[in-house]
C-alpha cells in the first residue's frame, strides 16, 4: 500500500449499507473510476454520494466535520484497519495516493455492541460521553480558580498529560479490540488528569467512577492485546491503561466511590 | 417596527464599567435559580462554557448540538492559542495594551467597552482552564509558556501544542459533562435548531430536528442562548468544519434579531491551496509559520523552474518589500490581499496559479533543520499528508481561505440580541473584533462570553422579566413546529436531480469571486443577482433523496444551504452599503495611492445592523454609532 500513486486511480468499494438501527445491513459494491490521488478518503465518499444523489438514491451516511483529524467524528474500518492502512491518521486524513489503481476497499462501520450502528457508517458513540460524565473532569466551578501560575507543573508531567489529552474520542480503540474494550479511551482521560497536580484530589474516585461507567455501557475487559495502541490515530500509549488500573485498584481499596 | 439600538454600555471610566455593571445587575436569589430554565444552543467553547457555568449557578439548563458529542464542535480545530493579558513574560503587556491592540486590530469598528471587558476577563480564563487540567505548554520551571502570535509585539498567547482549541474545548466539555452527570444539564446531541419560539415578543424556546430519528420537537425555557458559531461556509470552501452553518442565527434573524456587519469576513493567509474540483474544505496551517517562513513568488510570470532553482534576484519577496517593518508578519487581511494581488497579476505558482510560496530554505540555513523540525514538525507533516510534498525540500504552497466571521447577530453590552431573552455568544455574535480579528482572540472571546459574561448578564434579565408560564403546548410552539416541518417537506418535495453540494459550490464560487478578499460595487451588484438566481434554481433543481424520518444528511445540508442562500444576499448588501475599506472589508474604490485600505470614519464609524423584512424585501439598516474615547482612530500602517 505504500507506493504513492500520482496518476488517477480506479477503485472498487464494498460499502456497508444499513438503513436503520434495527435493519440487517449488507455490503454494496461501487466502482469508482479516475479518482484523483490528491483526494481524501472522505472526498472519495463525497464523489460517490454525488453520483448516488444524482441518481435519486440515498447517499452513504457517515459522520464527519473537521476533515483534518481533530474532531474525532469520522472513522471506519477500511479493509479491516481502523482509519485505513496508514498509522497515526484518521480516515479524513487518508489520501488516495496511498492506494493503487485497482485496489479493492471494504468499508464498514466500527463493530461493537456498545457503539451500535445507526445508519450505514454512522455509529452511536454516546457511551463515551457517559464515561466522561461519570468522572472524566476536575470539579472546578467557574470563578473558583487560583492564579494559573500558582501551581507549577513539571514540564515532563505536562507533556505526558498532553500526550494523553490528544485523544479525539473517535472509537478506533474499541473497534480494533477483540474484547471491544474502551480502556484506552477511558485511560487517556483519567491519566491526563492523574498526571497533573490539579487532578489529585479526585484521582482515585475518578478512576473508579469512569471504569464503572465503562462497564455499565457494556464495553469488554482489557486483556492486554494492545491492538488499540497500534490503531489509535493519535498514538495514545498503552501505558496509560496501567496508570488507570493502579488508580482504580487504589480507589477500590479505599472504597471511595 | 421601530427599533432603537441601545448598546447599554454602563457609564463611568472604561476600566470600571464592567465591575460597576456587575454590581448594578439585579441578582436572582439563589433559591430561585432552580425555577429558571435556559436553553443553550451549541456546545463549542462559548456554548459548553456557558451551559456548565449556568448549571453551576443553579439554573436548569438544556444544551443542544448538531454533533454526536459536544466535544466535536468546530472549536476543537483551533490550533494556535488563546490570548490573555497576564504579562507573565514581563514584556510590557497589560489589560490596556490587549484592549488597545484589539480595538486597533479591528480597524476601529468594535465597541470599546466590550473589548475592554474582554481584556479584563482574559486572565481569569487562563486560571479557569488550568484549574480544569488544560495541559498548556510550560517552561522547564513548571510555569506557563507564552508565545507571540499573529505579529503581536508582546508574548501573550497561551497554547497547548498545536491543539489549543481541542484542549480548551475538552476542558469546557468536562465541566459540561460534570453538570450533565449531576443532572443539572439535559444534553441533546444530534439535534439541530430549526426555529426560534417567541412568546409575547420574548425568546422562549426552539424547535429542533433530531438528526438521528427525524423527530421535530419544541423545547421551552425562560431564555435562549445561541452559541452556534460563524457563517464562513457561505463560501462553501473555508477552514470551518463542514457542519458549521448560519441556520440558527438566520432563523433568529428572521424572527426579529438584527444581523450586524455580515460583510466582515476574515480570510486567513496560510492555508493549503485547492487541489481540484473534488475539494471539500480547506486546511489552515498555523500562521506561526510566518515567523520563520518567507513568502515569495517568481518575478517572471509563468516561471516553471523548480523553486529551488530560482535565484534570489528573480524572487519577489513581496511582503518584505512592501512592508519593510512588519515583513512576513503583517496582519492577516494585509497578507491575504497581497497574495491575491500577485496571483491576479499572473505570478501565482502551482498547477492552478492560485498559490504563493512559503519557504523555509533560509530558516533551515539559519537555525538548522532540527530546530525547524522541532518548532514546526507537525505542520510540515500535515502539509505532506495533504499535498504529498516535502516542505523542507521544496517551498510550501499556500493561499488565503475564508476562516472566521466577525459579523453576527447584534448584541448589547449584556450580549442580548434585539429579541428580549435571546442571548448570543461566541463567534455567532458580532461583538468584539470589529472588522478584523487578531489571532488567538476568538477562543478568548468565546470563553469570556460563556464563563464570565453571560452567566451574570442573563441573571439580570431573568430577575426583571415577567414571563408567563408556558410549555410545549403553547400555540407559538405549534406554529414554529409547523414552519419548520413545512420547510422540510418543501425541500423533500422539490424533486430535482442536482445534489445539494453542487449548488453550494456554485454559491461559494460567487461569494468568493465577488464578495471575498477584494470587492467593488459592480462585482457585488452582479453577485447579488447571481445569488438570487441561484436561490430560485435551488428551489427548482435540488434533489433531496430519502425521507424526513431517520438520518438524512442531504436534507440537513439542503436546509442549511437554503439559509445560506438567503444570508448570502444580506452579506452582499452589507458589503455594498459600506462604502469604505476597513479591516477585512476591502472596497477597491476606497484605497490609497499605494493600494492600502482607506477607512472613512466620518461616515462609517458605526455598526450596521440589519432588520429582516421578508424574503423579497430589502433588509432595513439600523446604525449603532461607535465612539472611540480611549483609543483614538489612526491609520493602520505596517510599512
Ligand atoms: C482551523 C481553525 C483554527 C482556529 N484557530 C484559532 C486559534 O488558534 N485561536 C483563536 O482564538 N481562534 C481560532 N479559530 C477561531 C475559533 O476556533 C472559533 O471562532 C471558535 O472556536 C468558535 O467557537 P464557538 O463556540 O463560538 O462556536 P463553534 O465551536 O463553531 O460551536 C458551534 C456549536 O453550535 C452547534 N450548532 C451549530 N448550528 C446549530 C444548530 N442549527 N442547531 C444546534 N446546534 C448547532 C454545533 O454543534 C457546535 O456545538 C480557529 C478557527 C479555525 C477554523
Ligand atoms: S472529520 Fe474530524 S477527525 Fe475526521
Amino acid at each position: 500500500m505504500a507506493a504513492a500513486s500520482s496518476a488517477n486511480l480506479d477503485l472498487t468499494l464494498d460499502v456497508w449499507r444499513q438503513a436503520s438501527p434495527d435493519e440487517r445491513g449488507g455490503f454494496q459494491r461501487y466502482e469508482m473510476a479516475g479518482m484523483s490521488p490528491d483526494m481524501s478518503f472522505l472526498e472519495l465518499l463525497d464523489q460517490l454520494n454525488d453520483r448516488l444523489e444524482r441518481e435519486g438514491k440515498e447517499p452513504i451516511a457517515f459522520d464527519h466535520d473537521c476533515r483534518e483529524g481533530i474532531c474525532g467524528s469520522c472513522g471506519f474500518l477500511i479493509n479491516g484497519h481502523a482509519h485505513g492502512p496508514q498509522s497515526g491518521i484518521t480516515s479524513c486524513q487518508l489520501h488516495l495516493r496511498s492506494f493503487r489503481s485497482g485496489d479493492h476497499l471494504v468499508v464498514e462501520p466500527w463493530r461493537s455492541s456498545s457503539l451500535p450502528v445507526i445508519k450505514d457508517l454512522v455509529v452511536d458513540r454516546s457511551a463515551f460521553d457517559r464515561i466522561i460524565q461519570a468522572g472524566g473532569f476536575i470539579s472546578a466551578n467557574t470563578g473558583s480558580a487560583p492564579d494559573a501560575n500558582a501551581l507549577p507543573v513539571s514540564r515532563t508531567k505536562a507533556e505526558l498529560a498532553m500526550d494523553a489529552a490528544a485523544c479525539i474520542g473517535c472509537g478506533a480503540c474499541v473497534a480494533t479490540c477483540k474484547n471491544a474494550s474502551a480502556m484506552l479511551f477511558t485511560a487517556a482521560k483519567a491519566s491526563q488528569l492523574a498526571l497533573l497536580p490539579q487532578g489529585q484530589p479526585e484521582r482515585h474516585q475518578r478512576a473508579v467512577r469512569m471504569v464503572e461507567a465503562m462497564d455499565d455501557a457494556g464495553f469488554g475487559n482489557c486483556t492486554n492485546e494492545r491492538e488499540c495502541e497500534g490503531n489509535c490515530p493519535k498514538q495514545i500509549s498503552f501505558s496509560h491503561i496501567a496508570r488507570l488500573n493502579r488508580d482504580y485498584i487504589a480507589g477500590k481499596l479505599r472504597a471511595v466511590t | 417596527m421601530a427599533i432603537e439600538l441601545r448598546s447599554g454600555v454602563p457609564d463611568g471610566a472604561m476600566a470600571e464599567k464592567w465591575s460597576r455593571h456587575q454590581f448594578e445587575l439585579k441578582l436572582v436569589n439563589p433559591a430561585n435559580k432552580r425555577r429558571y430554565s435556559v436553553i443553550v444552543v451549541g456546545s463549542g467553547l462559548a456554548g459548553a462554557s456557558a451551559a456548565a457555568s449556568l448549571a453551576e449557578l443553579g439554573y436548569g439548563v438544556s444544551c443542544f448540538c448538531i454533533h454526536d458529542s459536544p466535544r466535536r464542535a468546530h472549536s476543537i480545530a483551533a490550533q494556535g492559542g488563546i490570548n490573555a493579558a497576564k504579562n507573565y513574560p514581563n514584556d510590557g503587556d497589560s489589560v490596556h495594551r490587549l484592549f488597545y491592540d484589539t480595538v486597533k486590530g479591528g480597524d476601529y469598528r468594535a465597541r470599546e467597552a466590550n473589548v475592554h471587558r474582554l481584556a479584563e476577563i482574559s486572565n481569569s480564563i487562563i486560571d479557569q482552564c488550568v484549574a480544569q487540567g488544560v495541559p498548556f505548554a510550560r517552561e522547564y520551571s513548571g510555569l506557563l509558556d507564552n508565545r507571540s502570535f499573529g505579529g503581536a509585539q508582546v508574548s501573550r498567547t497561551f497554547y497547548a501544542r498545536g491543539q489549543t482549541g481541542q484542549q480548551l474545548l475538552l476542558g469546557a466539555y468536562g465541566a459540561l459533562s460534570r453538570q450533565v452527570g449531576l443532572g443539572n444539564v439535559a444534553l441533546h446531541t444530534r439535534h439541530e435548531m430549526l426555529e426560534l419560539v417567541l412568546i409575547d415578543g420574548a425568546a422562549r424556546g426552539i424547535v429542533t430536528r433530531n438528526l438521528a430519528t427525524g423527530a421535530i420537537d419544541a423545547h421551552v425555557a425562560d431564555a435562549v442562548v445561541l452559541a452556534t458559531g460563524g457563517y464562513g461556509n457561505v463560501y462553501f470552501l473555508s477552514t470551518n468544519a463542514k457542519q458549521s452553518n448560519v441556520t440558527a442565527t438566520w432563523r433568529a434573524h428572521r424572527n426579529g434579531a438584527l444581523f450586524a456587519n455580515p460583510c466582515f469576513v476574515q480570510i486567513h493567509p496560510t492555508c493549503i491551496p485547492v487541489s481540484g474540483s473534488h475539494q471539500s474544505k480547506l486546511t489552515l496551517m498555523s500562521e506561526s509559520l510566518r515567523n520563520d517562513g518567507r513568502v515569495w513568488v517568481p518575478r517572471d510570470q509563468g516561471d516553471s523552474r523548480p523553486p529551488a532553482e530560482i535565484p534570489d534576484a528573480e524572487r519577489n519577496y513581496y511582503l518584505e518589500e512592501r512592508y519593510p517593518s512588519f515583513g512576513n508578519l503583517v496582519p492577516r487581511d494585509v497578507a491575504s490581499r497581497a497574495a491575491k494581488a500577485v496571483c491576479d497579476d499572473g505570478f501565482g505558482v502551482g498547477a492552478t496559479g492560485q498559490a504563493v510560496f512559503l519557504d523555509f530554505r533560509d530558516a533551515q540555513a539559519r537555525m538548522g533543520r532540527p530546530a525547524v523540525e522541532q518548532k514546526y514538525g507537525n505542520l510540515f507533516q500535515m502539509y505532506e499528508q495533504i499535498t504529498g510534498e516535502n516542505g523542507y525540500q521544496t517551498p510550501m504552497r499556500i493561499f488565503p481561505a475564508v476562516h472566521y466571521t466577525m459579523g453576527g447577530l447584534w448584541v448589547d453590552y449584556n450580549l442580548q440580541s434585539t429579541v428580549p431573552g435571546l442571548f448570543v455568544i461566541g463567534e455567532a455574535n458580532f461583538s468584539d473584533h470589529g472588522a478584523n480579528r487578531l489571532g488567538a482572540s476568538a477562543l478568548m472571546q468565546g470563553l469570556a462570553d460563556g464563563y464570565f459574561v453571560l452567566p451574570y448578564t442573563i441573571g439580570g434579565y431573568l430577575a426583571e422579566a415577567t414571563l408567563p408560564p408556558a410549555d410545549g403546548s403553547h400555540a407559538a410552539c405549534g406554529d414554529a413546529v409547523r414552519t419548520a416541518t413545512g420547510r422540510l417537506e418543501r425541500l423533500l418535495a422539490v424533486g430535482g436531480s442536482t445534489p445539494v453540494d453542487d449548488l453550494h459550490r456554485e454559491l461559494g464560487q460567487v461569494m468568493w469571486d465577488h464578495a471575498g478578499m477584494s470587492r467593488n460595487a459592480t462585482h457585488l451588484g452582479a453577485a447579488k443577482d447571481a445569488v438570487r438566481v441561484l436561490r430560485e434554481r435551488f428551489w427548482r433543481e435540488v434533489g433531496v433523496p430519502g425521507a424526513q424520518a431517520g438520518i438524512n444528511q442531504p436534507l440537513e445540508r439542503a436546509g442549511r444551504l437554503a439559509d445560506f442562500l438567503e444570508f448570502g444576499e444580506l452579506l452582499i448588501d452589507d458589503a455594498l452599503h459600506r462604502n469604505e475599506s476597513c479591516g477585512s472589508h476591502f472596497r477597491e474604490e476606497h484605497q490609497t495611492d499605494d493600494n492600502e485600505a482607506l477607512r472613512n470614519d466620518d461616515e462609517y464609524a458605526y455598526v450596521a445592523a440589519w432588520e429582516y423584512r421578508g424574503e423579497d424585501t430589502a433588509a432595513a439598516l439600523h446604525r449603532e454609532p461607535l465612539e472611540f474615547i480611549e483609543v483614538k482612530p489612526s491609520v493602520r500602517s505596517y510599512k
